[in-house]
């Protein structure tokens, strides 16, 4: 675990130094504002609709910031060549994964946190609950770790960034549009893929202010099981 | 010698990438405080033997210790023992030196303590210190090879294995570098590969040559040159007597006993009246040339043996794999010998 930390140090570290992370805060903030006032502020709605309305835009933003983020991660690594530094030391294959995630998570929470001031700008003319505000940062946290996670796994399986951007793109594509899917199928399989669905039924919830546990544990799921698949491919590449 | 003594022990090594032979079948051991060469043309297994040293590749089959430790078995056990440069120094430009040093070191287990003046010992050792708080996107070749080279032996490695650390390098910063690279000597036991001739004879106590996946030779550069070579070439510089017929000179050389061929070259110093000749023997008969010379009422300035000694060595052997190979190839058969 020490060793993941010291990776994801030198991760943050090299994030805050490029204009990559300079500019990916602030294109997230400027999305998120625009959105929030033109769609939110500027339709009557509920100070609760305005919330529920600002977690769905704000969900976009942090699945693709998500990814932008994490589909750097590995594959860079190995584009420069600095991979062999990390193969070649007592690292294990998880500490590698984990300290990337570590640090991917870390980046893209600073960046969700810092959209804080929009829902505490609805106190100026409205009122929330602060629980809300909290469930609705929760889910979007959650999203954001389950994005990063698939993120890092297509990061895993090329040397380009923009090859593993497209897969990593496709994947979350995929989990999305279950939902879609289940529409168009007979039960059982419908509630099945339903259940699977990366945002519409699993994140709905904590746009509403509802922590329901079933979707923090699906969400945890999907986290863990695509970072034991990225732990796979770099074991898997490590001896090839 | 005891297995404790041998730090790389290879036996019966194999690499494949899909249907093509790379190593094989590889065997060799090296002795604690050695500096090894690795030496050979572009394809002949160099990168992929380091690279399994390293734990960067999974070997085929055969087996590989790194101080007695199993490469396949316990891989991390391994990377604490190597320090690893491979042909491109696996660096962080937005790093600066320092801060990537530590970095090094943290990740391959220096305790807090240990890191600070590990850090500036390394420094200091790889003459970094003008450029420790620099950002490495900003250093030249030289000093990123440098930089290279401290962060593979920041943690004290038994091994240091260096992939062509002198590839693209200026005349200045090779010389820089050998010096380096010998220093490492006594304290790590260091291997490295290179196709540049004259550099491993200058820097290594032990020359392996590679061809086609495996040693074709393993010696010093005089065994290698005994072993390989018949008699022996010698480098003259000597001041030459006024009135002196070139053309009569060289012919004369030529008629000495022992003496096989006599090749002027280009004198490295101007304006002194200079001969500078190379004498191919075919035993060593160096004293009889020098006297003959003397007798000539020539002042023999200097006598070496020539750098060209490894470079027909190497020459030879590659020629005989390539044959050999050609040979297989035409006769079906996989595996090729060469003897002198």
């Amino acid at each position: 675990m020490n060793q993941a930390l010291i990776l994801a140090r030198r991760e943050l570290g090299a994030f805050m130094r490029s204009p990559l992370g300079a500019a990916m805060v602030a294109a997230v903030l400027l999305i998120d504002g625009i959105l929030f006032y033109w769609q939110a502020l500027a339709e009557k709605l509920l100070s609760a609709e305005v919330l529920e309305q600002f977690f769905y835009n704000a969900s976009g933003t942090t699945m693709i910031a998500g990814i932008v983020l994490s589909m750097r991660l590995l594959a860079e690594e190995r584009q420069m060549g600095t991979f062999t530094l990390l193969n070649t030391s007592p690292l294990g294959d998880r500490e590698i994964v984990l300290g990337k995630y570590i640090a991917a998570v870390v980046m893209l929470g600073i960046m969700t946190l810092l959209t804080a001031y929009m829902p505490l700008l609805i106190f100026v003319n409205g009122k929330v609950s602060i629980g809300h505000i909290l469930v609705g940062y929760t889910g979007l946290l959650l999203l954001g770790s389950a994005t990063l996670a698939i993120g890092l796994f297509a990061s895993s399986l090329t040397a380009s960034t923009v090859v593993a951007g497209i897969i990593a793109a496709a994947i979350t594509g995929a989990l999305i549009l279950t939902w879609a899917l289940a529409r168009a199928v007979d039960a059982p399989l419908n509630a099945i893929l339903a259940g699977m669905a990366l945002h519409h039924q699993n994140f709905k919830p904590f746009m509403s202010g509802t922590l329901d546990l079933g979707c923090v544990t699906y969400y945890l799921m999907i986290t863990l099981f695509f970072l034991v698949a990225a732990t796979k491919m770099v074991e898997a590449r490590r001896w090839r | 010698m005891t297995s404790e003594d041998k730090v790389i022990e290879i036996r019966d090594l194999y690499k494949y990438y899909g249907e093509r032979r790379a190593l094989g079948a590889l065997s060799f051991t090296i002795e604690s405080g050695q500096i090894i060469g690795l030496l050979g043309l572009n394809g002949a297994g160099k990168t992929t033997t380091l690279r399994i040293l390293a734990c960067d590749l999974l070997p085929t089959s055969g087996t590989v210790r790194v101080g007695g430790v199993d490469v396949v078995a316990d891989p991390d056990a391994v990377r604490a023992k190597i320090g690893y440069l491979p042909d491109s120094p696996p660096l962080y430009p937005e790093m600066t030196v320092r801060e990537y040093l530590r970095f090094a070191g943290k990740i391959r287990g220096l305790k807090r303590a240990q890191l600070t003046p590990r850090v500036d010992e390394v420094i200091q050792l790889t003459e970094l210190g003008a450029v420790r708080d620099d950002r490495i996107a900003t250093l030249s070749h030289g000093f990123r090879q440098r930089v290279g080279i401290a962060q593979a032996i920041v943690h004290k490695p038994q091994l240091v294995v260096l992939d062509e650390p002198i590839s693209g390098l200026d005349p200045v910063q090779i010389v820089e570098m050998r010096e380096l690279v010998r220093s490492l000597g006594g304290e790590h036991t260091v291997i490295l590969s290179s196709h540049i001739l004259s550099e491993i004879s200058e820097t290594c106590d032990r020359i392996l040559v590679m061809g086609e996946g495996t040693i074709i030779a393993d010696g010093s550069e005089a065994e290698l040159g005994a072993r390989w070579l018949s008699g022996m070439r010698v480098e003259i510089v000597a001041r030459r007597a006024a009135g002196t017929d070139l053309a009569q000179f060289w012919e004369s050389v030529r008629q000495l006993q022992g003496v096989l061929e006599v090749t002027p070259r280009e004198p490295r110093e101007q304006g002194l009246d200079l001969l500078t000749f190379e004498v191919q023997m075919d035993r060593d008969v160096r004293e009889s040339v020098v006297a003959f010379l003397v007798e000539r009422g020539l002042g023999v300035l200097q006598l070496s043996r020539s750098h060209r000694d490894l470079e027909n060595v190497f020459l030879q052997l590659s020629g005989s794999v390539a044959a050999a190979a050609a040979s297989n190839v035409n006769q079906g058969n996989g595996q090729g010998e060469v003897t002198p």
